[in-house]
């Protein structure tokens, strides 16, 4: 205990690391990587089981090539010292970035932290587009995606840029990750085009359980995701995380709600999705508003996101697992209540909103919704379209009718095995064809 | 009356019931089965294992019809599974002896399409 005062000393003289912040965010950035395979399964369960590897895959590659994407490049862009608009390249190959304090965490910890973020945006905007885009040109989409698109925009509002000077609130990312994402998707979804059997004939959910499985890890991470957002150990934390316990309860009340009183049952993918708006919507304000106040919120985005799906369904628009109802209008309604919601009381380092006395917030929540909502749409589209010229971002038909998984992965997600014939190679004479042996149907 | 027996793939099989319903054919069974119909085997690797898929997945359809409906309904099949690719699958036209409508007790061209429509 007689190192306390020590470090509060140090603190004073130069940012030092604090123990207890550290041990709080080894952990918040374990959940909120945690969340990109819960993703897998959210999104892997609503799809039908020949493109359920296929659509899991899109969400697992991302933790693989948006994480080194960010490692070299794309964290230095959007956290390293810039202008208003884009970082420098001062902490590229992640030059600088060491054990030394960056507030009160070591600087690697931070990194790391912010990575999981970029991983799991780039990996939201697969909903969109599952079941028919070919899986090289995804992965180029997200590289890509994730330097010219998610750096920016976080840097506008985290790294020091102009969104950021303008005060906008955007706590743990309904901005740079929700809005951001769910945009992005749904423009998407429009460059790509409709699936084949799109309001051809009905396309179910794979696997319901599945998707339940999904929304309560995401929940878990979530904790991580809000509740480290704070980037301490502290009493913001704790509000944080509360209020991302909160939320996504009353939001699941409604929804149940309205399912009940539109069809009379209460159904469990609705129950599911309900559960993931109302985590969005509270993410940019759970550490500026009240616990009661979060309940509020959460009840009231249940709205905008149930009837847009409603609304959606009935249209052309094949957003395949509605990004931008759950994500886009979730976002947007949570970035706009923060501004109604937020209180000094509550978090003094913020503003407060509407109801505090203060509409001017609300008009600064609107400026960052709309220029992210202007940023991210043409930005996607240019993407999606160069890449387009360079290669078929869409599957053939006939693959998209035998499915994703054997077309895109060679393999399958629910095989038996029966009819299938091993191949070996033969060790003998190298390069020789493969040597195939009996069928191993008559296992049974 | 005839029994049609179709093998089909499984990703036409949306196409074959709307033809199949546009001709006003009621009454099918629909069953999933693995075949194997000279296609390019389709290779599949899972970590060191790499295996041939020998035995592709199906859809077998099987349709009582009354004579003046075996045309039509085999026409309909053909022009709705097709692909024009090895693995199209086949139509079996066989002949039956008897047919029971199992509701009613009705036999034979009374118990496949057309159903009678006075009953309808």
């Amino acid at each position: 205990m007689t190192r306390l005062p020590l470090l509060l000393a140090l603190q004073d003289a130069a940012p030092s690391v604090v123990p207890a912040d550290t041990a709080w965010m080894l952990v918040a950035t374990a959940l909120v990587l945690l969340m990109t395979p819960a993703l897998a399964f959210f999104y892997g369960g609503l799809v039908r089981s020949k493109n359920s590897l296929n659509t899991m895959m899109m969400s697992f590659a991302a933790l693989g090539t948006v994480g080194v994407t960010w490692a070299l490049l794309a964290y230095s862009l959007a956290f390293a010292e810039g202008s208003a608009w884009i970082g420098g390249t001062t902490n590229a190959l992640l030059a600088g970035v060491g054990t030394e304090a960056k507030g009160t965490l070591p600087h690697v910890l931070f990194m790391a932290y912010q990575g999981t973020f970029a991983i799991i945006t780039a990996a939201l905007i697969s909903g969109a587009i599952v079941e028919r885009m070919r899986f090289g040109p995804y992965l180029a989409f997200i590289v890509l995606w994730t330097l010219l698109v998610y750096a920016p925009v976080a840097h506008w509002v985290w790294g020091g840029g102009w969104l950021m000077s303008k005060g906008v609130l955007d706590f743990a990312g309904g901005t740079v990750v929700h809005i951001n994402a769910g945009v992005s998707a749904l423009v998407a979804a429009l460059v790509l085009g409709n699936r084949k059997d799109y309001s051809r004939q009905a396309i179910l959910p794979h696997n319901v359980p599945f998707v339940l499985l999904g929304a309560g890890l995401l929940w878990f991470g979530w904790f991580g995701f809000n509740g480290g957002s704070a980037l301490a150990a502290n009493e913001l934390a704790a509000l944080a995380f509360t209020n991302t316990f909160l939320a996504p309860m009353a939001t699941l009340v409604v929804w149940v709600l309205l399912d009940y009183s539109r069809t009379g049952r209460a159904t469990a993918v609705g129950g599911a999705t309900g559960i993931v708006v109302g985590l969005v919507a509270i993410t940019p304000a759970a550490g500026f508003i009240s616990p009661a106040s979060a309940l509020l919120l959460g009840a009231l985005a249940a709205f905008p996101s149930y009837f847009t799906i409603v609304a959606r369904s009935r249209t052309r628009l094949d957003d395949s697992l509605d990004v931008f109802a759950g994500h886009g209008i979730g976002g947007i309604t949570g970035a706009l209540l923060t501004g109604v919601f937020a209180s000094k009381v509550w978090n003094a380092a913020g503003s407060d909103g509407l109801l505090a006395g203060n509409p001017g917030q609300l008009a600064t929540q609107s400026l960052g919704v709309a220029s992210s909502i202007l940023y991210s749409a043409l930005a996607t589209f240019v993407i999606l379209k160069l890449l387009g010229l360079v290669t078929a971002l869409r599957a053939a038909p006939r693959a998209e009718g035998v499915g994703m998984d054997v077309t895109q992965h060679g393999e399958e997600a629910y095989t038996n095995g029966e009819g299938s014939i091993l191949v070996i190679p033969d060790a003998g004479t190298a390069g020789a064809p493969a040597r195939a042996l009996t069928p191993q149907t008559a296992s049974r | 009356m005839k029994l049609i027996v179709a093998i089909i793939r499984p990703e036409r099989l949306n196409e074959v019931l709307e033809a199949l319903y546009r001709t006003e054919v009621r009454g099918l069974t629909v069953s999933r089965v693995l075949g194997h119909g000279g296609e390019t085997d389709r290779v599949e690797t899972y970590r060191g294992t790499t295996v041939k898929m020998e035995l592709q997945e199906k859809v077998r359809l099987e349709i009582g019809v009354s004579e003046p409906f075996v045309d039509v309904t085999v026409r309909a099949i053909l022009g709705s599974a097709r692909t024009g690719e090895v693995g199209d699958g086949k139509v079996f036209v066989l002949d039956v002896d008897q047919v029971h409508r199992i509701r009613t007790g009705e036999r034979d061209e009374r118990a496949v399409t057309p159903a009678v429509l006075s009953e309808v």
